[in-house]
C-alpha cells in the first residue's frame, strides 16, 4: 500500500471485511498461513462436509439393526464406518428421540456441534436467543420452529459443554415402511438432527 | 469466568429467527474468517480451550453484537497477539512489519484433508477408576472462577442425577491457561428443570450437562 493512500481503501469494504483482510494479507505475507489452504478448508465445508452426512447416518440407523445398535453403542466408530470423521466430530454420541420424549442440542457456551455429520452450524445456533433459552424454554423454542410437541411429551435438553456432540437420530416417519436408505435420508432434515424439527413426512419428500 | 457467553436462562435477546435455506456464509469475508481460524489454530500453539477462552473474554457488549465469526476474528486477533506472531501496529496497518514467533507447523493446502479428518480428540485414558457411577446423585460445585470453565452458571450447586459415565477429557479449566490436560472423567449429570429454574419450571422438561469430574460431589 502506497503511503498517500492511507486507510482509504478501507472505506470501500465493511469494517470486518476491512479487518479480515489485513489479517490474512500480515499472516500470509509472514508465511503463516497458506492461502491455498484457507480455500480448501472452505471449499470442504461448502461443498463436502454437511447435513446430508447426517441424514446418511439417521436413514442407516432406521434401515440397519446392526447399526442402530452399534450408534448407541459407539456412535463415533459407527459414523466413521460410512467415512464421517475429524473435526468437532471426534467424540459422537447418537440420541434417539423415542415417542415420549423429544430431545434438542444446544451449547450455551460458545457454539459446540457435531461438523463431521451437519457441517457448519447455522447462525442461530451459535446466537444468544437459541443458546439462552434453549435451556429454560424450549418449547417456546421449538415453536419458533414451528414445532408444537404436546404438554405429555417430556423434552430434553442436552447442553454441550464438553466435548462430546451429539447427534439426534429423529423418529422415523410413519409411512415409509419399505423405503430405501436413500429415500429415507431425503427427509431428514438438519433440524431434525439437532432437534429443532422433526423428520419430513413422506408427502413432503 | 461469568462472561458473556454463559447464556443459559439469560432473558431478553428475542426470538431465535431461524433463517430459511441459510447458506454457510453470509459475507465473503466469513469465509476467510473460518479459513484463518483453522489455519492459524493449525500453528498448533494454541489448543481449543484457550481459543474458547479468548472469545469469551470479548468485552459483553462487543460479543453480543458481534456475529460469531466475528467473534471469532476478533478473538484470532487476541491469539496471535499474545503467542507473538503480529503487533498491534501490524494489524493497524495491514501488513507485516518484521518476524514475529517461529511457527512449530504451518497448514499447507495438501495436507488440509488429512489434518479436517484426524481433528483434535481430546480423549485421555485414565489409570484410576471413575468416581462416580450412572444413577449417582450429585451436587455440582458453586464457583465462580475468572478463568475459564465450562460449568454453566445455571448448573452451579444443583443436585441431578448421573446418566452416564464417559471417557476421561482434557480438562478446559486449566489446558486454556497453559496449566497442562489433567484430564478427569467427563459424566453426563441430567438435572430436572424445576431444580435448575424453580418455579414455574417445565415439569417434563429435563436438561444435562457434561461435567468433568471435578465440578462434582456426591449430594
Amino acid at each position: 500500500m502506497s503511503h498517500d493512500h492511507d486507510h482509504h481503501h478501507d472505506n470501500e469494504l465493511d469494517p470486518m471485511a476491512a479487518r479480515v483482510r489485513a489479517l490474512e494479507t500480515i499472516l500470509t505475507e509472514k508465511g503463516l498461513v497458506d492461502p491455498e489452504a484457507i480455500g480448501v478448508i472452505v471449499e470442504t465445508y461448502e461443498t463436502k462436509i454437511g447435513p446430508r452426512n447426517g441424514a446418511k447416518v439417521v436413514a442407516k440407523a432406521w434401515v440397519d439393526p446392526e447399526f442402530n445398535a452399534w450408534l448407541r453403542r459407539d456412535a463415533t466408530s459407527a459414523i466413521a464406518s460410512l467415512s464421517y470423521t475429524g473435526r468437532q466430530g471426534e467424540h459422537m454420541q447418537a440420541v434417539f428421540n423415542t415417542p415420549d420424549t423429544h430431545n434438542l442440542v444446544v451449547c450455551t457456551l460458545c457454539s459446540c456441534y457435531p461438523w463431521s455429520v451437519l457441517g457448519l452450524p447455522p447462525v442461530w445456533y451459535k446466537s444468544p436467543p437459541y443458546r439462552s433459552r434453549a435451556v429454560i424454554d424450549p418449547r417456546g423454542v421449538l415453536a419458533e420452529f414451528d414445532l408444537v410437541l404436546p404438554d405429555t411429551t417430556s423434552i430434553r435438553v442436552w447442553d454441550s459443554t464438553a466435548e462430546l456432540r451429539y447427534l439426534i437420530i429423529p423418529l422415523r416417519p410413519e409411512g415409509t415402511e419399505g423405503w430405501s436408505e436413500e429415500q429415507l435420508a431425503a427427509l431428514v432434515t438438519r433440524d431434525s438432527m439437532i432437534g429443532t424439527g422433526l423428520a419430513c413426512a413422506p408427502e413432503a419428500a | 469466568m461469568n462472561g458473556p457467553q454463559d447464556l443459559g436462562g439469560q432473558m431478553g435477546f428475542g426470538p431465535v429467527n431461524p433463517e430459511k435455506d441459510e447458506p454457510y456464509f453470509h459475507a465473503a469475508w466469513e469465509r476467510q474468517a473460518l479459513g484463518l481460524t483453522l489455519a492459524a489454530g493449525g500453528m498448533g500453539h494454541w489448543n481449543i480451550d484457550e481459543s474458547r477462552h479468548a472469545r469469551e473474554n470479548l468485552h459483553p457488549a462487543d460479543y453480543y453484537s458481534s456475529s460469531y465469526y466475528e467473534i471469532w476474528t476478533k478473538a484470532l486477533e487476541v491469539l496471535l497477539k499474545r503467542h507473538g506472531f503480529v503487533t498491534d501496529e501490524e494489524l493497524a496497518q495491514g501488513h507485516s512489519l518484521g518476524k514475529g514467533t517461529e511457527p512449530k507447523r504451518i497448514l499447507k493446502a495438501e495436507n488440509v484433508a488429512a489434518v479436517l479428518a484426524k481433528g483434535g480428540p481430546c480423549d485421555r485414558p485414565l489409570e484410576q477408576e471413575p468416581r462416580f457411577q450412572p444413577g449417582d446423585h450429585v451436587k455440582t460445585r458453586n464457583f465462580s472462577p475468572q478463568t475459564h470453565t465450562r460449568l454453566p452458571r445455571y448448573a452451579r450447586g444443583r443436585t441431578g442425577v448421573v446418566e452416564a459415565v464417559r471417557d476421561g477429557f482434557v480438562f478446559p479449566d486449566t489446558n486454556a491457561h497453559g496449566e497442562g490436560e489433567n484430564p478427569q472423567y467427563v459424566y453426563t449429570v441430567v438435572f430436572t428443570a424445576s431444580e435448575i429454574w424453580g418455579d414455574g419450571a417445565d415439569p417434563a422438561l429435563t436438561v444435562s450437562i457434561d461435567a468433568w469430574e471435578s465440578y462434582l460431589e456426591f449430594a
